[in-house]
């Protein structure tokens, strides 16, 4: 390794995508040479084929819908997400900064934290009834909970002696959360906020399969009943596409936050 | 002295029980001007006893509690193994490492339409979605907690002249047992959450479905009832995790 480092790495790039290129063949022959019914497996060309023609690629006076789609999707998770990060932190900090408050609260939100987000969507049906902004609700409630057990777990390992020292400084509470508790929270809520946007998008996509909002979330169920296995398995894709897309984004932005924490 | 042990027993318990009071509150007064979309909590609690004594609840809870174990054991065989081939080959853990990072991120409930359109309702379809959700986590788990194994382990059972087969149960094993454990109490959380949103999503089956059901049929009390049940089991199941995490770990002599 160290005598031909950058070919080496060169060679691994190289053999992990010829990994990846032989699991598509396999998928090629499986589904060409009817091992799979291509009820269930679409050849993968038909499934390029839906995607282009889904994301309006093939030509001016197509009619796709999936691009459509594929924003309405998008947009829920990331306003969900934000609403969800920005209550997260709030709350988070507000329970977090007081001993007495945490002993008070955190055994209920320990106790909620394992009830699955999709759970509520029955809830928040009967309050709210069928809209787009139920299924708002939802993602937001069901991505908030990472990011303010996070933020809570982040206050309360403030490192007792920066308490002590706030104190001796006579730091008023705000100063205290800006300057101490959360810059030694960050890399809890970054992780949290993480998990959230996983969170989200599984949220926003069941939200629209129950709700029928339109989205990703509907476009592969209705596909699905309509054994239209090409297009589903184009949403799928473009699911993947989004869920890998935000988790390197959020990888990158990371690391470009923390890096004060890097020695 | 007894007085503060009372105290700090009922702590935990107030922040609920104001909860659970302002929201029968609420729901009352809602039910007098005549909505029929909520339920009081004391409503909920006798249609879950209802849903006790007339068997549904323990039918559908079995079903759900078993089908994410199943599941579970399918992910995680699969995903063990796959660890601990990658975590020993560091070539074919290089190898594999796009196909992985391409595959992961496809969010679960995204294969409920497939599984729908390849197993039909019932068990297999949503055993292959908890299956698919658990395996990845404890793939990845499973592979770095492989790759932090002390060296010098790897070296006396390449000394010894131990066969694959033997390295794996023999050292490889019993020397990640603990990180394993973490991993699996992981793949817990995830099958039962994974589980549940299968049946609210699609499959007629299970605690989520029978919510579902409830919703649809304006029983608001028996769905809050659920809805409180679901928080219940899935609480019970991770602390019971956590508790058993815990007994493993002392008998295993890494916590004191």
């Amino acid at each position: 390794m160290n005598g031909n480092g950058r070919v080496g790495i060169l060679v691994n790039r190289l053999g992990s995508l010829a990994v990846l290129f032989a699991l598509i063949a396999l998928w090629w022959m499986a589904s060409n040479a009817g091992w799979v019914s291509r009820v269930f497996l679409p050849t993968p060309q038909a499934t390029f084929a839906s995607l282009l023609e889904g994301l309006n690629l093939r030509g001016p006076n197509s009619n796709g819908e999936l691009l459509a789609f594929t924003q309405a999707t998008v947009g829920r998770m990331l306003q969900g997400w934000l609403l969800a990060s920005l209550f997260g932190v709030l709350l988070g900090a507000a329970i977090g900064v007081s001993p007495a408050v945490r002993a008070w609260v955190q055994p209920t939100l320990e106790f909620i934290r394992p009830l699955p987000a999709s759970a509520l969507l029955p809830l928040a049906i009967s309050i709210f009834g069928l809209n787009p902004g139920m299924v708002l609700f939802v993602v937001a409630f069901g991505a908030m909970w990472p990011v303010l057990l996070a933020t809570v777990h982040g206050f309360a390992a403030v490192e007792p002696r920066l308490a002590e020292v706030a104190r001796c400084l006579q730091m008023s509470r705000a100063a205290f959360v800006w300057k101490m508790g959360l810059p030694n929270a960050m890399p809890d809520i970054l992780a949290g906020m993480r998990l959230a946007l996983t969170i989200a998008l599984i949220v926003a996509v069941v939200g629209e399969m129950i709700a029928s909002q339109s989205g990703l979330g509907q476009a592969i169920l209705l596909a699905a009943r309509a054994f239209r296995a090409s297009d589903l398995f184009a949403g799928i894709v473009l699911l993947g596409l989004i869920g890998f897309a935000s988790n390197a984004l959020l990888a990158f932005a990371e690391k470009r936050l923390l890096r004060w924490q890097q020695p | 002295m007894t007085e503060r042990r009372l105290l700090r027993w009922l702590r935990p318990w107030v922040f609920p029980a104001l909860l659970v009071g302002a929201f029968e509150w609420y729901a009352r007064r809602a039910a007098a001007l005549g909505s029929d979309a909520l339920a009081p909590p004391s409503a909920a609690a006798r249609a879950f006893m209802g849903a006790a004594l007339d068997g549904s609840l323990w039918q559908a809870t079995g079903f759900t509690l078993g089908t994410a174990a199943l599941g579970l054991l399918l992910g995680a065989v699969l995903g063990i193994a796959l660890g601990l081939v990658l975590g020993l080959s560091r070539r074919a853990a290089q190898l594999g490492s796009l196909s992985i990072e391409v595959l992961r991120p496809v969010p679960s409930v995204a294969l409920i339409p497939l599984a729908m359109l390849t197993f039909g309702f019932g068990v297999r379809m949503e055993l292959a979605i908890v299956a698919f959700a658990t395996f990845w986590p404890l793939l990845v788990l499973v592979q770095s907690a492989v790759q932090q194994i002390e060296p010098r382990l790897l070296e006396v059972s390449r000394v010894l002249g131990l066969s694959a087969r033997e390295r794996a149960f023999k050292i490889v094993l019993p020397a990640i047992a603990a990180r394993l454990f973490v991993a699996l109490r992981l793949g817990v959380a995830v099958a039962l959450v994974v589980a549940v949103t299968v049946e609210i999503a699609a499959n007629p089956n299970g605690m989520g479905y029978a919510m579902m059901i409830a919703q649809q049929s304006f029983d608001p009390a028996l769905m809050l009832a659920w809805l409180g049940w679901i928080g219940v089991v899935g609480f019970a199941v991770n602390a019971g995790m956590v508790l058993l995490q815990r007994v493993v770990a002392r008998r295993m002599g890494v916590l004191p």
